[in-house]
């Protein structure tokens, strides 16, 4: 049974393209056969990430419009032999995808691969709107600041309004990753603590990532945090969230564990944070 | 080759959608004689010369056939459309009879229900105030039981709206009478669309950007620290906003 997960967030820059890397990559190291596909048609950056910038030849667009075959754009990443990359066109923009062709790729890509990870842009508009439409889970990437927690507050309500599962009536799974953590500064009320996000966005928390220099060399390198430094605590983070996606319950220990706070601390305790 | 063309066309032409609505129309029945009963109705419509404004009719001309024959429902149909009211309909007549009149096209087999309403019309000669022309209706609600996320915009006009969950920064609950919020309210409610002032709002958590009943409205830089975080109720208060802790 595939899944197809879409890792979104309506805010850019919150780390959406780094998170889909490094769960795919965390998927397939746990032995999942795992297609990480780029929606951001026209501004492409999976495949730096990944490391596969040099081996494009065909893209999503190429295989929506027939140009070319679902295994002629798949490239298969070198150092994983369960992981595989659809990347994104960078001379086309948005309006290329439709929701007839992109239905019709996730299909073909069901039959090949358990999971299907699907790199939504940033926004609300048509490419993120097709990344989720087919997903049978998401997963709303949040940085700890308000501007960032509205914009996840707002896709989740798109996640349960305009995908295919919530037309049809069914439940969509949602899972909070909260990334670039600093629980130093969370605690001192630079910025906002677990529970605070929890608490406005309402939707079970599947990792926390803290804010790390390993990722950003990761990325740099065009590797998964996950397979250039995996005992870094990044790279623990990712794979454990992997392994709750997976079905593994998974003690919480690479940032402070979330506890509720006690009524009286939360009803007097709160700070505005700062963004 | 007319087919691909009749094809081609229905694939560039946009799907048109038709969208179901219920209104209220009021239905008046004449009653013999036809003067007298003018008469009374003029009588009865200067106390509450609005009632029928922009109001769907449908007269029920049954007992006008019945006394007057084909004559008399002509007059009263020329009667009631001299006094401004907006025919949709009409019932007790054989459409037949019509046939050849300028009410020809009119709808003569609608469907519907009764619902009570004599009640908000003006009969006794000392109402002294005019009765509002809002039906009477029971009052309906709508519920809905999860959160509210940003962006999203709840608008129900027929009555109140209870959420149980919590409604986000960035989301507007807009509802005809009150607004309960089992949860954090972090978005806007505005409340009375249709009751006015008899509206309230409730929540179990006050962290709301804009707070309005009945055409008043206040954001959050109105009110203080105090109320934040808190259980809080919004009420119109002899035309203010007034803003109080349930806990």
């Amino acid at each position: 049974m595939s899944k197809v997960m879409v890792v979104t967030s309506g805010k850019g820059g919150v780390g959406k393209t780094t998170s889909s890397a490094s769960l795919g990559a965390a998927l397939a190291q746990a032995g999942q056969n795992v297609v990480v596909v780029d929606f951001d048609v026209g501004l492409r950056n999976l495949d730096l990430v990944m490391g596969a910038e040099r081996r494009v030849v065909f893209d999503l667009v190429n295989v929506i419009q027939g140009d070319a075959k679902l295994p002629q754009a798949l490239i298969r990443d070198k150092r994983l032999e369960t992981l595989s990359l659809l990347p994104a066109s960078q001379t086309r923009d948005k309006d290329a995808l439709t929701e007839e062709g992109v239905g019709r790729v996730i299909d073909e890509l069901r039959e090949r691969f358990d999971w299907i990870v699907c790199d939504s842009p940033a926004g609300i508009e048509k490419g993120a709107m097709l990344a989720m439409r087919f997903a049978d889970l998401g997963v709303v990437v949040t940085n700890p600041e308000v501007s960032s927690v509205r914009d996840s507050d707002r896709i989740i309500g798109m996640l349960d309004s305009k995908t295919q599962r919530a037309e049809n009536g069914d439940r969509l799974e949602k899972h909070l990753l909260l990334t670039r953590y600093d629980s130093a500064r969370a605690a001192r009320g630079e910025m906002m603590k677990v529970d605070d996000v929890l608490e406005i966005l309402a939707i079970p928390l599947l990792g926390i990532v803290a804010e790390s220099p390993d990722v950003l060399t990761a990325s740099n390198v065009g590797s998964p945090v996950t397979l250039h430094n995996p005992a870094s605590a990044a790279a623990r983070a990712y794979t454990d969230a992997a392994r709750r996606l997976l079905g593994e319950d998974v003690a919480f220990s690479s940032a402070r564990p979330p506890q509720r706070q006690g009524f009286m601390s939360r009803l007097f305790g709160r700070k505005a944070a700062a963004a | 080759m007319a087919d691909l063309l009749d094809r081609a066309e229905a694939l560039a032409l946009p799907y048109v959608r038709v969208r179901g609505r219920s209104f209220m129309a009021m239905v008046v029945t004449p009653e013999a004689p036809t003067a007298t009963w003018f008469a009374a109705f003029d009588q009865q419509m200067g106390r509450a010369a609005n009632f029928f404004a922009d109001r769907p009719v449908v007269a029920n001309l049954e007992a006008t056939l019945e006394e007057g024959g084909t004559d008399a429902v002509l007059i009263v149909l020329d009667g009631l459309d001299a006094r401004g009211l907006r025919l949709v309909g009409i019932e007790g007549v054989d459409a037949r009879l019509l046939a050849g009149t300028r009410w020809e096209r009119l709808p003569k087999t609608l469907h519907g229900r009764d619902v009570a309403l004599e009640a908000s019309l003006p009969l006794a000669a000392n109402s002294e105030t005019p009765a509002s022309p809002e039906p009477a209706l029971s009052a309906p609600s709508l519920l809905i039981d999860r959160p509210v996320r940003s962006g999203q915009s709840i608008v129900f006009e027929d009555g109140d709206i209870t959420i149980v969950g919590s409604v986000g920064s960035g989301a507007e609950v807009i509802a005809g009478g009150s607004i309960h919020v089992y949860g954090s309210l972090r978005g806007r409610a505005l409340a009375g669309l249709r009751t006015g002032a008899a509206a309230r709002i409730f929540c179990q958590k006050f962290e709301a950007e804009m707070v309005g009943v009945d055409q008043l409205y206040r954001t959050a830089e109105h009110w203080g620290a105090g109320l934040h975080g808190r259980a809080v109720q919004v009420l119109s208060d002899r035309g203010a906003l007034r803003l109080s802790t349930l806990d």
